[in-house]
């Protein structure tokens, strides 16, 4: 019957199972990778509803209802990691696009394309590497006792050796310029591929009417990015509730004096689950970032949808 | 003729680029003079541009440990080659089956995936599951399965690819040619897919080589350190550069006191040795990396 069916809805001749079986044996192992790697834990939401026992498993230990909630949003923590995210997110948006939009179009610009070449593959370096690297890299610079900065620049000159990672006020810039750092070739190459897109009958047109470069830019290159810009803005807009873990672990070191600027929800999650084992916070924080998340990027996309239908995501 | 504006427009560019790209190279540059530093030098002076001491210390030390450090090395490449390669076939294989919209499942197998993209358990049940339900702790599927696998984003990537780059006639003619599905994929879409498999293998392996956080959760120091990559090991060191000596008695036993490894250097060396690779094989695949991003970067 249920074949029957099949057939008249979809009258191809190859629709019959030996046919379409090959595809579905395809699709197995990523069905099950994703059934390990994502679909599973998800039931693992249920952790932060419960007062969780390791030893007796999840469905074993005991219901708590919202008490864990209750907890987290009592503390001072809750606050403190909200903000930071939010806050980072947005300046590393307004930050780092920035930049890349500047360095697009003036490697643009370049009439040489070697120096063109040349100034892509450097400036590219920085995002082939791990936070761990990176990490290294800050304290070649920032090291209290063996730092450059410190032995290099202050001390020389006079100056007393910065407790760089203890001192909280450094560390909103410090964070930005390492997110800045690392992304910039990155979304200099999204930006230099939507210039190199436009029609360089705009530009004749415009140096006929005796346009300056920089009008150029202004009148013609700017606003011609404005999708891109929209496009890497709503993508972010949906991440705003997560962070790179590794940014703000691996830069800071970890380092307790520094929590009050550097802990991200990412980080507090880490921080609860392996290093204090506190399951209930953890997972209501874990929790928390999933469901707003989520509720974020069907709203965004919502809004997209009204305004510019063609930008959005699904 | 070339204009006044035309040669400011050049020098404005050529120096706000050249600045960033000096930004960007020159801490790698520190990273490696300071490998080659003198370790009491550095001890005392800090890390520089310009030591006045040069030494190979912390590089002998590297040999010295190498059944440690050389360990991790080829971890890495191990990981890095085993996950890519599976990466690439879970990914084309799963991507090939559901450009197949017409079949029936096909489009909830799409919606599943991109909802993987939307919403997740978060670390804590992912951490929970695989410690718990799947056991992975200090086993060699800790750095290799978790996260890495398949990204839904290469999925799309590489399924738009299928759809929109490889004619729907060439695997019907040798679909009536009498050809299986699967020699249908190995022999006619793969080939055809080589650009897009580039860049794809380029991200999984480069997420690979440079994956610690896998380690972290999933690795204890005691049980799971045969397994460290040196991205793990660099991550370790950073909360305890004692790690170093955890074989000590072997080196003792070649002669070389535990007291004498140069700390200050030997962190800045084995960081150099983690990003050999990368530093060397970029030339090479810049090409199929920028086509990454800028596929990535317009949306399907």
């Amino acid at each position: 019957m249920i074949a029957l069916k099949k057939k008249k809805q979809i009258p191809k001749k190859r629709m019959s199972w030996r046919h379409v079986l090959p595809f579905y044996i395809m699709t197995v192992p990523g069905i099950l990778y994703l059934l390990v790697d994502k679909y599973i834990p998800m039931y693992g939401v249920m952790i932060a509803f419960k007062k969780l026992n390791f030893q007796k498993g999840i469905f074993k230990s005991s219901w708590t209802g919202f008490d864990n909630f209750k907890f987290l949003f009592r503390s001072r923590d809750a606050w403190i990691i909200t903000r930071n995210t939010l806050l980072y997110n947005i300046a590393f948006f307004i930050v780092g696009v920035t930049f890349a939009i500047v360095l697009a179009v003036l490697i643009n610009e370049l009439r040489s394309r070697r120096a063109s070449k040349l100034y892509q593959t450097v400036t590219l370096l920085p995002f082939l590497m791990s936070w761990v690297v990176i990490g290294y890299l800050v304290y070649a610079f920032l090291s209290v006792e063996t730092g450059l900065i410190n032995k290099s620049v202050i001390e020389p000159m006079g100056g007393d050796a910065v407790n760089w990672y203890q001192d909280t006020r450094y560390w909103p810039f410090i964070l930005i310029f390492a997110s800045t750092w690392k992304s910039i070739g990155y979304n200099m190459i999204i930006f230099l591929s939507s210039i190199v897109g436009i029609s360089p009958d705009y530009y004749e047109a415009a140096k006929l009417d005796g346009a300056s470069k920089w009008q150029q830019i202004k009148k013609i290159t700017l606003p011609l990015l404005k999708p891109t810009i929209i496009t890497l803005l709503i993508i972010s807009a949906g991440q705003i509730f997560r962070t790179d873990f590794g940014l703000f672990y691996q830069v800071p070191k970890n380092s307790g004096a520094l929590f009050s600027v550097t802990r991200t929800i990412d980080v507090y999650v880490y921080q609860a689950l392996l290093k204090n084992s506190d399951y209930a916070m953890s997972s209501a924080a874990s929790v928390y970032q999933s469901f707003v998340g989520f509720i974020l990027i069907i709203a965004v996309n919502k809004i997209i949808k009204k305004t510019s239908p063609e930008s959005a995501l699904f | 003729m070339r204009s006044r504006e035309y040669k400011i427009t050049q020098l404005i560019a050529h120096l706000f680029c050249g600045v960033v790209a000096l930004m960007a190279i020159l801490p790698f540059i520190l990273l490696i003079i300071a490998s080659f530093t003198d370790n009491a030098w550095a001890a005392l002076n800090g890390y520089s541009y310009f030591p006045k001491q040069f030494s190979l210390e912390a590089y002998r030390y590297i040999a010295i440990q190498w059944n440690q450090i050389g360990h991790a090395y080829l971890m890495s490449f191990l990981v890095t080659g085993v996950g890519t390669a599976a990466s690439i076939i879970i990914t084309t294989l799963f991507a090939y089956g559901i450009s197949h919209k017409e079949i029936p499942g096909m489009r909830i197998l799409n919606f599943l995936l991109i909802f993987t993209m939307l919403f997740n358990g978060g670390l804590v049940a992912t951490y929970y599951t695989y410690v718990k339900t799947f056991q992975i702790k200090d086993t060699v599927a800790a750095v290799i399965v978790p996260n890495l696998m398949m990204s839904a984003f290469n999925v799309i990537l590489v399924r738009n690819y299928f759809t929109h780059s490889i004619p729907a006639s060439l695997s019907e003619a040798a679909r009536i040619d009498g050809a299986s599905e699967f020699k249908i994929f190995g022999k006619i879409i793969m080939p055809l897919s080589v650009p897009i498999v580039a860049t794809i293998g380029l991200m999984s392996g480069l997420a690979y080589w440079n994956d610690w956080q896998n380690g972290m959760y999933y690795l204890s120091n005691r049980g799971g350190s045969k397994y460290y990559t040196i991205q793990i090991l660099l991550n370790t060191i950073n909360e305890n550069i004692q790690v170093l000596i955890q074989n000590a008695s072997k080196a003792a036993s070649i002669g070389v006191s535990v007291a004498q490894m140069p700390s200050t250097t030997i962190r800045m060396a084995i960081a150099v040795v983690g990003i050999l690779p990368i530093l060397l094989l970029y030339p090479f695949f810049q090409k199929y990396f920028v086509k990454g991003i800028t596929l990535g970067g317009v949306k399907e």
